[in-house]
């Protein structure tokens, strides 16, 4: 299926979720929508039969900037070989974003990196915890207001 | 795999013995995990009942310098050094996808350049990955035969660009260098001289009576599992899944050229154990072959930095190329706010993936087995971490 295709699938079902949706004149066409609406719009991607979504390629934490950060789902079918990109957008100081971990297992590393880089927290995620930096660091340096702190432990941090 | 068992055990005079689970940490420093990486193994007995990998310990906060930058040129080298035994992977999929942004068609040379290399480069990494395995295993010779052929392919990217590991070859557009005088001439001479060696690392190793008993039947993980977790690469096609992003997905010239994609069989065990993972491999480097004579037969004429920006200011947007790396799909998230720095760059490593299928094939297998499992998964921690 072709992403205007999908997108036209996705509005059938679930019009209202969707925030805005390019499918022409872009690099990647993807369809933006509510993070209410994420999990159902991802459960019907994955189980209804022309669409099959089994794969979730990637996730990827954005800091999109005046104060909203987002998730980006880069989403797949083996069968089909279609991709379907998926946008969720949330206000910085309530990053609360469904998880998705038990549809694609895949994603439960992808919401642990984006919990730890970006801060944005995956409510129901099975064992959201820091995955590359230490349990102790300080923020969540993907954030564009990040500051680097002088000090970790004692130690200088040479940046 | 073997059965955890919930009967409370008995000496021979009758004490009833202790039962419980014990934790038992396996890395940062093992040498079986090729790098620095620790497994929180949860054991009862010798049975693994639960794997937790951590990592981290090489987080070189790649997505952060990123940022950082001033042109987005500069991040190749960056990008190098993720998977640094297949840096070529990783900086090919980086340039497609400032390439897609920017809308540059490369000219063909560039093209088939790029696949001989980037296959190559394949053959080179998966060398490592069968001979580091064999010596997890506990057999030492074949890691000797295949490094020596390593050393040739590693030659051959000495002569083009200068540096034997971590290259910085493909640059956006194009190329930094042409081929050197003598460089197909060379090659060709290498496909003749390998193709009998694949034969010689099967009689040596993949079908030695110990290697198979080690690794068949062992850490079997399912197609369905595999997608499941996002698992790709030798590992997904290990597990009987027909998919390649050379084929399935196709970048470049990959359509032009004729070849077999390798899956797993469960030829001397089930489909999707050990063996299989690394058979895939041995096969893959034989496809591999056939790819680099094709092109080096039609290598058109042309000029490798003819396309090459002067500046690189991509429009606003964001896009996702996926490419086919030797370890699976490598994909580079590219968010663009109309400046010449990267506003977020996102690497979707194959090996952060596939360690996170980790736990799910160990659990019921022995402690052994984990080593077995953990090498025939061929991870990088360079590019786990990042």
């Amino acid at each position: 299926m072709t992403s205007q295709q999908i997108c036209e699938k996705i509005r059938e079902r679930f019009g209202p979720a969707i925030r805005e949706a390019k499918t022409e004149g872009v690099p990647n066409p993807f369809v933006s929508v509510a993070p209410e609406n994420l999990r159902d719009i991802s459960l019907f991607l994955r189980d209804e039969a022309d669409l099959a979504c089994d794969s979730l390629m990637c996730l990827s934490g954005v800091d999109s900037g005046k104060g909203m950060l987002g998730a980006v789902y880069h989403i797949a079918s083996t069968a089909h070989r279609h991709t379907v990109t998926l946008k969720v957008q949330v206000p910085a100081e309530k990053a609360e974003i469904p998880s998705v971990a038990d549809i694609w297992p895949a994603a439960n590393w992808h919401e642990r990196e984006a919990y730890d880089l970006i801060g944005i927290t995956f409510t129901g995620h099975p064992d959201l915890r820091r995955i590359l930096l230490p349990d102790d660091w300080p923020g969540h340096p993907l954030r564009k207001d990040f500051k680097v702190p002088e000090f970790y432990h004692g130690m200088k941090v040479p940046y | 795999m073997a059965e955890v068992l919930t009967a409370p055990l008995k000496t021979s005079t009758g004490r009833t013995i202790r039962r419980e689970e014990m934790v038992l940490n396996m890395g940062p420093q093992h040498p079986s995990t090729h790098g620095v990486l620790r497994l929180e193994l949860v054991v009862d007995g010798e049975i693994v009942v639960d794997v937790i990998p951590h990592i981290g310990y090489l987080h070189r906060c790649f997505e952060k310098h990123c940022e950082a930058m001033t042109n987005y040129q500069q991040v190749i080298p960056y990008c190098d050094r993720m998977d640094y035994v297949a840096a070529i992977h990783m900086e090919w999929s980086y340039v497609l996808a400032v390439e897609k942004l920017l809308g540059i068609q490369v000219p063909e040379r560039v093209e088939y350049i790029r696949v001989i290399f980037a296959e190559l480069q394949r053959i080179a990494s998966h060398l490592i990955a069968a001979g580091t395995y064999g010596l997890d295993i506990g057999a030492f010779t074949p890691f000797l035969y295949m490094f020596r052929e390593r050393e040739r392919i590693l030659d051959l990217f000495e002569m083009t660009c200068g540096a034997r590991l971590l290259y910085n070859y493909f640059w956006i557009g194009g190329l930094s260098h042409d081929l050197p005088p003598g460089f197909i001439d060379k090659a060709k001479a290498f496909c003749s001289y390998f193709r009998p060696k694949i034969k010689e690392y099967n009689d040596l190793l993949s079908y030695n009576e110990i290697f198979v008993k080690r690794t068949a039947n062992v850490g079997v993980l399912p197609g369905d599992v595999a997608i499941a977790y996002g698992a790709t690469g030798p590992m997904l096609r290990g597990s009987g899944v027909n998919w390649d992003l050379r084929r399935d997905d196709p970048y470049s010239v990959y359509n032009k050229f004729q070849w077999e994609v390798a899956v797993g069989k469960g030829e001397v065990g089930t489909v999707g154990d050990c063996w299989d993972r690394y058979m895939v491999r041995i096969r893959e480097m034989e496809q591999s072959i056939t790819i680099i004579e094709q092109a080096l037969a039609g290598m058109p004429e042309g000029d490798v930095a003819s396309a090459i920006p002067k500046r690189i200011r991509p429009n606003p947007g964001d896009v996702y190329v996926r490419t086919e790396a030797a370890r699976g799909e490598i994909g580079f998230y590219v968010v663009s706010d109309g400046s010449a720095t990267p506003y977020r760059i996102k690497a979707r490593s194959p090996s952060f993936v596939n360690l996170s299928a980790l736990p799910e094939i160990c659990r019921g297998a022995m402690i052994a087995d984990v080593v077995a499992i953990a090498g025939s998964t061929d991870i990088v921690l360079g590019e786990v971490d990042r």
